[in-house]
């Protein structure tokens, strides 16, 4: 189960992102094709990066679910791509607001 | 998770990229960044449980921000120009304090324990400094920033604003790295304000470069827009208000400029519709926040200013006066004093929500309601698109006769008589009815009108309970550095030479 505010890391790449919000989804959060961990944890041994999740993950890009509920902020950039109980996350487009101070 | 991690991110996405431009020189993100490790090391090393910094806006202030938060301990910028008891106060009320002083700025504080680190001396160790610490693991909710409000209606509050709250306003406002690698934002607003550090969070989150301005004056703000091909500034009223004085009415030529956003204070209409004209390809902003919001909680765009001072519909053209709306996150609602949301146009008190809204006090603990709502004190309508207007402070409220009046309803009308240059209309204590409204009217240069043709003025648009019982004249008003008026100095010397 997510958690807002959780920061994670992908297994096989540089990847780490913030939780922004959980959702309602007890799903997995994979990155590179392997389930994302907590940023103390240690990658499990012997994890590659999967051909198929290999589309990369950009610094500061926010990540939303098809449904719109769960959504992550990348805070490093990484090789692998981002997904949800299998289903990729895709970048949500900024709604730009002017610069205020 | 904290503040550190916008400063992780912008040297990891463009660490040779400029960051800040202090006259003439600019320091990249990767350079920010070391000097952010060496001087958080030796805050580690100091033992100290709380930074304060007394200086102006340079390089000094984004390193010590980081670096109070590299080393876990809350950073607060002080006005350095209070008198001595009152800093002495401020910086006693802070516990495990380490002063650190800017030597270019004269601070005078007799009567305080705390130890005093000369910025320099700070920075020259932390350069020769080859054993860096890792950062101090702390949690997000610990406070990040303390700053103490202007204390225009009472004695100076400290209000915490912790790591979360801060992440919360950049990260739901600012899209990471949306700056380009041209872009400079022109920084004039003090240390000490929640602007003075809002605006290093956002502009490195954006990565944009800095350019501090310390000593505000139009010239020079003017030149050095044009000199640093400055893209962004922010001003508070004042400085608006020279800035257009200063160029008579030709137009600013700072063909780099596309945003200038303002807030701090209330703008006075004609100010800004001659600074709509003096930038006529600039996208204006107004930023409403408070400190205990974590700055910018609504915003008046572009587009929107434009429109209102096109526009031949009244109700349009009013929104030249309007906060705009709620920025993402913020909930904002108009509350009547029982409580009950106001009808759509009806006053209020303005209460907000959102997970950047600290509304705590050091010493005092949260003012939120049980519910994370808090009450601004600002007195605030809304109208039929959502454009929220403040009409002034709720303790402002002047009660004559028993019927409420907002001082921004009677300066509106008196501040566009070609005689007066500025004005604050203040209540005092009257034995007739309760309080009388008087207006302390600082006259343009060679106007002597007489004080009834101003009375007389408002008047003509406003009922007769709302004309001033008294016109006075005075050579400046008492304001604090963002403009700010400070209403009780007025009353105060009102009282005072009544009594004499």
């Amino acid at each position: 189960m997510l958690k807002n505010g959780a920061r994670l890391q992908s297994q096989v790449c540089e990847t780490q992102i913030i939780v922004v919000r959980a959702g309602t989804t007890g799903g997995a959060l994979t990155c590179g094709g392997a389930p994302m961990i907590e940023l103390a944890g240690t990658p499990g041994a012997g994890l590659s990066l999967a051909p198929d999740a290999a589309g990369g993950t950009a610094i500061g890009k926010r990540y939303v679910d098809a449904a719109d509920t769960t959504e992550v902020l990348a805070t490093k950039g990484g090789a692998g791509s981002l997904a949800l109980d299998g289903v990729p996350l895709a970048i949500k487009s900024a709604k730009p607001l002017p610069s205020s101070d | 998770m904290t503040i550190s991690l916008i400063l992780d991110m912008a040297t990891s996405a463009h660490g040779e990229r400029g960051a800040f431009t202090v006259d003439g020189t600019t320091v990249t993100f990767d350079e920010l960044g070391h000097l952010v490790a060496a001087v958080g090391s030796e805050l580690q090393d100091s033992g100290a449980k709380h930074v304060v910094f007394l200086g102006h806006s340079g390089l000094e202030l984004p390193v010590l921000l980081f670096a109070s938060a590299q080393a876990g301990l809350p950073f607060t910028p002080v006005n350095y120009r209070l008198g001595d008891r009152q800093l002495s106060d401020l910086i006693n009320r802070v516990d495990g304090a380490v002063v650190v002083v800017d030597p270019d700025v004269t601070a005078s504080f007799t009567d305080v324990s705390a130890p005093i680190l000369s910025a320099h001396v700070l920075l020259k160790a932390a350069r020769t400094r080859t054993d860096l610490l890792p950062s101090v693991d702390i949690d997000p909710d610990a406070p990040a920033v303390i700053l103490f409000t202007s204390g225009t209606t009472s004695a100076p509050k400290g209000v915490v604003l912790r790591h979360s709250h801060l992440l919360s306003y950049v990260m739901g406002t600012v899209d990471f790295g949306s700056a380009e690698s041209t872009d400079a934002a022109l920084i004039s607003v003090p240390p000490y304000h929640v602007a003075g550090m809002g605006t290093i969070l956002t502009n490195l989150y954006a990565g944009r470069r800095m350019v501090y301005l310390p000593h505000f004056d139009a010239g020079e703000w003017l030149a050095l827009a044009r000199d640093e091909k400055a893209t962004s500034a922010m001003v508070v009223p004042t400085m608006l208000e020279r800035i257009v004085q200063s160029l008579q009415g030709a137009p600013a030529e700072i063909p780099s400029l596309r945003s200038l956003s303002y807030g701090g204070a209330r703008m006075p209409r004609p100010t800004l519709e001659a600074a709509l004209v003096a930038f006529d390809d600039v996208g204006f902003v107004n930023a409403y926040g408070l400190t205990e919001t974590s700055s910018t909680i609504a915003l008046l765009g572009p587009e929107d200013h434009r429109e209102a001072l096109s526009s031949d519909d009244p109700a349009v053209r009013m929104r030249l006066g309007s906060i705009g709306r709620p920025v993402p996150g913020v909930e904002a609602v108009i509350r009547t004093a029982d409580g009950d949301p106001a009808p759509l146009g009806e006053q209020g008190e303005l209460w907000v929500r959102g997970p950047q809204v600290s509304g705590e006090y050091m010493g005092l603990g949260s003012v939120l309601d049980p519910d994370g709502w808090f009450p601004t004190r600002d007195l605030a309508y809304q109208d039929a698109d959502g454009f929220l207007f403040v009409v002034g402070r709720n303790d402002d409220t002047i009660i004559r006769g028993g019927e409420n009046i907002a001082p921004a309803e009677i300066e509106d009308v008196l501040v566009h008589h070609p005689s007066v240059q500025s004005v604050a209309v203040v209540g005092i204590p009257d034995d007739h009815w309760g309080q009388a409204i008087v207006a302390a009217v600082v006259l343009e240069v060679g106007a002597d009108p007489d004080p009834e043709e101003l009375r007389q003025y408002v008047r003509a648009s406003l009922r007769g309970s709302r004309t001033p019982d008294r016109v006075i004249y005075v050579s400046e008003l008492p304001s604090t550095a963002t403009g700010k008026i400070l209403r009780k100095e007025i009353v105060a010397n009102l009282v005072a030479s009544a009594q004499s």
